[in-house]
């Protein structure tokens, strides 16, 4: 049997990078974009220097998988963007930048997949969104915003994808150590770990985890759903 | 856009630093008045605002540009955003002191 094919989005560090790791020690065939340029590469790997806003970007990603793998059997739209700041002080250019990356990146993937996927009647599609959502973090409205529309992406998605035998399900993790947070004072992540009902930071694998259970064969009755880490 | 023009824009290059740090503290006296906001009685373009030893907290912070922002409009006629990515950021915050925040604001008043 042929090895899986993983897209992975935003691959360059942190989760992305992780996953990518993750799925090629499985032996999946990954393939990973970016922005920026990556500094690492592993066997069985692909790299598209991609924006998941821009469409023409995205379609041309999506050919040249067509192409080498003539399939796609797992989807994981992790590139994301955020911004600490109040709603006062943030300018709209953030908040359509963050919209870009997040809302309109996570609907362009899925949407060019799901038309790769549809040919195999199979597929799965793993979204993120995060525990900002259900805890109506102040200081990140936009961000926030993009993250619960990944959510209501998720509910639809999934209904109209599942007559091709796709699942759209979606992860929200807590706090990480990634570029993410980089910038957020202590003093707010711990008032955020306080308030999930495990007050820890979460870990690479903790999310890992939650997707292979996504991505297995054996979840094709599970989908629309969203599974928040830490117990919030 | 950031800006929306209300009138004719004032040829602001004439109006030095010094006019908006006045205005800026002119603002921060108001809210130690109205807000009982703790500031140090001494204030000039090197007292630190926000970040480091800085009096402001992230809401008395929100208050005082919103505050500026208005000021500016009434005094130069132009609306301008002082709305920046990096206002939560002690590195690189426009917001770290009187002199920070008032060249920024004339940078973005001469954008107009």
């Amino acid at each position: 049997m042929d090895a899986p094919v993983t897209l992975i989005t935003g691959t360059r560090i942190g989760i992305g990078r992780h996953l990518a790791e993750h799925y090629l020690r499985l032996g999946h065939r990954v393939v990973g974009c970016s922005r920026a340029p990556v500094d690492w590469t592993r066997e069985g790997y692909k790299h598209c220097g991609t924006d998941v806003a821009d469409e023409k970007g995205v379609k041309a990603m999506f050919s040249e998988i067509r192409r080498s793998y003539g399939r796609l059997d797992h989807l994981i739209n992790n590139a994301g963007i955020a911004s600490m700041n109040h709603s006062l002080l943030t300018p709209t250019s953030t908040v359509s930048a963050i919209l870009a990356t997040n809302v309109v990146g996570t609907f362009l993937l899925s949407r060019e997949a799901a038309k790769l996927m549809k040919r195999k009647g199979y597929g799965r599609i793993v979204n993120f969104s995060s525990v900002a959502v259900p805890l109506k973090l102040a200081g990140e409205a936009a961000y926030v915003a993009s993250k619960s529309a990944v959510v209501a992406l998720t509910h639809v998605l999934a209904r109209e994808l599942a007559e091709f035998g796709i699942t759209v399900n979606c992860v929200g993790p807590g706090p990480l150590a990634t570029n993410l947070i980089r910038s957020v004072p202590k003093q707010t992540i711990d008032r955020l770990l306080a308030q999930q009902a495990i007050p820890r930071m979460g870990t690479f694998d903790d999310i890992a985890n939650t997707v292979d259970f996504f991505l297995r064969p054996e979840s094709g009755f599970v989908t629309g759903q969203t599974i928040y880490l830490g117990g919030v | 856009m950031e800006q929306a023009q209300l009138e004719a824009p004032p040829d602001v290059t004439h109006h030095d630093v010094h006019q908006v740090v006045e205005l800026i503290i002119d603002n921060v006296n108001q809210l130690k008045d109205t807000q009982g906001l703790k500031a140090p009685a001494q204030l000039d373009s090197a007292t630190t605002l926000f970040g480091g030893d800085g009096f402001l907290d992230s809401m008395a912070l929100v208050t005082l540009v919103v505050a500026v922002e208005q000021a500016i409009e009434e005094k130069f006629g132009t609306n301008v955003s002082l709305a920046d990515p990096g206002a939560m950021s002690q590195e690189h915050s426009p917001y770290r002191t009187i002199g920070a925040l008032a060249d920024y604001a004339l940078q973005r008043l001469r954008a107009g």
